[in-house]
């Protein structure tokens, strides 16, 4: 089906399902800029324990110390003095979607959250600008023991030191200059918490909407899964348009324990003014599994690379992922592994679509220590360019310090044919219909592994991505 | 009125003429066959028909049911009741065979297809060509022997129910039992209503069907019109027995 080069072009999208906008009407809001006094700001609101102002401020200075990164995508358009570190919604948190604020509660009917809720999620958090604005969890799983909250709250509940000696723990502040940042700023997210031997059968959603512009969302999600357990989380973000730059530096840390698995999927729908700069990290202890499953479409810039620890003997990861770039974008994904422990496998798996001049760049770090003998790597990248203005790049690392290891590596870069379009159009397709078929085609094995409901949103997305439809 | 008329129709493809000039009028109900040495055009003449952007149109007309389809693009012939089985289908993976076919009716009918209603009627179609039903689940062409695409070929024609089928070379590549099963797709596809255009150079395709007409093209025309027996000739004498006299 690749080959031959592709002529046409397909119309701009629009994306108003996710661009509408509420009105700014903050409790609280913080200058631009990223100051001690911002920080101290930040910190006072969220009443803070005082080992956490220490940290924030530890954290900005960190921040001040590191450059910014200069081997990815240019982010000079992202000023820190323009942006706002923290913007507190109206009301309080809830676990009643009726007490959430009118037109916050609109918001996220709009995007389907409280209706998937009902139908197929084990509990929901929801966050809005800085802060969660909702958190429930079925009676069920409660009673299971397993703990879904908003992780201010856990930071000063029952398991406080459990959260204290965890949070950031696996990406420090000092790691690179975003995670200096989100040390310093963040608010917002969720914890998870799962007891020994018990198996969340149905997922937990916490979707990320940020509304305010020229805001920052630095939201901390942190999971912890003990042994022999298993957890599905599923994570959605979405952002309306503006000319100005929003930022988002969340962070996710996964702490996995023996023979447990815990999926975390992503569909990530920013709005093309947004930097993306995310941390995601997972340390996997003996025999357990970190599946990550990661779609990116919005986004103005992105650096995105989920990491995996295999700290135990015979641990797994599987990272399965799908980036979008249009017109304007430049998304940088891809994943990071670490084989420490022995018999350990991973298998990347990766697709991405360029079109409108947008840059699709996978980069992927496999790593290999001295101890981690018998370990398989295997890494794919397919991409697919829409026309000639697009571009694709791949940037695969190996470093491997052992030789009994089998790894693998392969990566295709394609257009979609002439010929497969006639084909299609032969049939009855419309141009835009059978480019459509044909690049959902080449995500599909992305999308079965998405939650059904997630599968759908990215056909429409793709849809969306592929024919200007009509707002 | 013709179902399809193509009128002193001049085709070329990266600049260099493959047919100039030719005429062709079929009627409602009729089957037609093409033939023709390798390399004289018959795959462009279907291709043309259905609208390949790849071939260029320099000059004539095709008409279908009285319409001047010469500018339309590809879907817009084929929701008129234009198909064209290819010789090589082209293969598109992550598109199950099903969902293929069930998006190709919807947007030729305009109407959106019963999941359940479709799938029992795709069943019963793969049974009558003998395909086991598992390639419904299967994406488009993808992993397919030749035969099994040039089946997948004929199942999407009784799917999709066009008026006009050109089938270009569907029996090249199979074996005996595979032609008579393409044969007995084809019978089943074919009434009062409709009209074939077979390209082949082996008769047992036709066996059982009731040609009408058969065109020999040569020299970037149609040299010859005739009946049935200008096949056997062909068969017998080489093309050159029906074309030199012409």
């Amino acid at each position: 089906m690749f080959e031959v080069e592709e002529k046409t072009r397909v119309d701009a999208i629009d994306r108003t399902l996710y661009d509408f906008k509420d009105k700014l009407d903050p409790a609280m809001i913080v200058n631009s800029g990223l100051t001690e006094k911002v920080v101290r700001q930040i910190s006072l609101e969220k009443e803070d324990l005082e080992w956490m102002t220490e940290f924030r401020l530890e954290a900005l200075k960190t921040y001040n110390s590191l450059d910014i990164p200069t081997w990815g995508p240019p982010i000079d358009g992202l000023d820190m003095d323009n942006i706002i570190t923290y913007v507190r919604p109206k009301g309080e948190m809830s676990a009643k979607w009726e007490d959430v604020p009118e037109d916050i509660k609109n918001t996220f009917e709009k995007l389907g959250i409280p209706q998937s809720e009902r139908l197929s999620l084990a509990g929901v958090g929801a966050q809005y600008d800085s802060e969660i604005v909702y958190h429930n969890v079925r009676k069920e799983v409660e009673a299971q023991g397993v703990i879904y909250t908003d992780i201010e709250s856990a930071l000063k509940g029952d398991m406080a030191d459990v959260v204290r000696s965890h949070f950031m723990k696996l990406i420090p502040p000092t790691d690179h200059k975003f995670a200096a940042l989100h040390g310093a700023v963040w608010s917002g997210g969720s914890f998870v918490y799962v007891p020994k031997g018990v198996s969340v059968e149905i997922p937990l959603q916490s979707y990320f909407r940020l509304n305010a512009p020229g805001a920052g969302q630095f939201e901390h999600t942190l999971i912890i899964v003990e042994d022999d357990a298993y957890l599905h989380f599923i994570e959605g973000c979405s952002a309306p348009k503006y000319n100005i730059a929003n930022l988002h530096a969340g962070c996710v840390e996964i702490f996995i324990g023996k023979n447990s698995r815990v999926r975390y999927s992503t569909i990530e729908n920013w709005s093309k003014n947004m930097y993306n700069l995310n941390s995601k990290r997972a340390l996997v202890e003996e025999g357990g599994i970190i599946e990550w499953v990661s779609g990116s479409f919005g986004s103005h810039t992105s650096y995105l690379y989920p990491m995996s620890i295999l700290k135990g003997d015979n641990s797994r990861m599987e990272y399965t992922g799908i980036t979008f770039a249009g017109e304007g974008q430049e998304l940088d994904t891809g994943a990071k592994v670490i084989h420490m422990g022995r018999n350990t496998s991973s298998h990347i798996t990766t697709k991405s679509i360029s079109r409108d001049g947008g840059k699709s760049n996978f980069r992927s770090e496999v790593k290999i220590t001295r101890e981690a003998e018998n370990s398989k790597s295997a890494v794919t990248c397919e991409s697919l360019m829409l026309d000639d203005q697009s571009r694709s790049d791949t940037i695969p690392v190996s470093d491997i310090r052992n030789s009994k290891v089998d790894i693998g590596h392969e990566a295709k870069i394609g257009r979609i044919s002439e010929d497969s379009i006639f084909y299609l159009m032969s049939r009855g397709l419309s141009e835009d219909d059978a480019k459509a078929l044909i690049v959902g085609g080449f995500a599909e094995p992305i999308a079965k592994e998405l939650p059904v409901e997630y599968a759908v949103e990215m056909n429409n997305l793709i849809n969306l991505e592929m024919k200007g439809s009509i707002g | 009125m013709a179902l399809l008329e193509i009128k002193n129709l001049k085709v070329a493809v990266e600049d260099k003429t493959i047919l100039n000039g030719v005429d062709l009028k079929i009627e409602p109900g009729e089957i037609h066959v093409l033939m023709g040495q390798n390399g004289v055009g018959k795959s462009t003449l279907v291709s043309a028909v259905m609208g390949d952007p790849s071939y260029e149109v320099e000059g004539g007309q095709i008409l279908f049911d009285g319409e001047d389809i010469t500018d339309a693009s590809p879907d817009e012939r084929a929701r008129k009741g234009i198909f064209m089985s290819f010789q090589n289908p082209l293969e598109i993976p992550g598109v199950t065979m099903e969902n293929f076919l069930r998006t190709a009716r919807g947007s030729i009918r305009g109407t959106k297809e019963k999941i359940v209603a479709f799938r029992r009627e795709l069943e019963e179609k793969m049974d009558a060509l003998g395909m086991d039903h598992a390639y419904a689940d299967r994406y488009l062409n993808v992993g397919f022997s030749g035969g099994e695409k040039k089946k997948a070929e004929i199942l999407q024609l009784l799917m999709l129910q066009p008026k006009l089928a050109f089938l270009d070379e569907t029996d090249s590549g199979l074996d005996v039992d595979a032609v008579k099963t393409v044969t007995e797709g084809i019978k089943h596809f074919h009434n009062k209503e409709n009209s074939l255009v077979i390209i082949t150079h082996n008769a047992s395709i036709l066996d059982g069907l009731d040609v009408d007409k058969v065109h020999v093209i040569g020299k970037c025309k149609i040299l010859r019109t005739g009946d049935r027996s200008l096949i056997d000739r062909i068969n017998e004498f080489g093309y050159a027995s029906v074309t030199e006299e012409v």
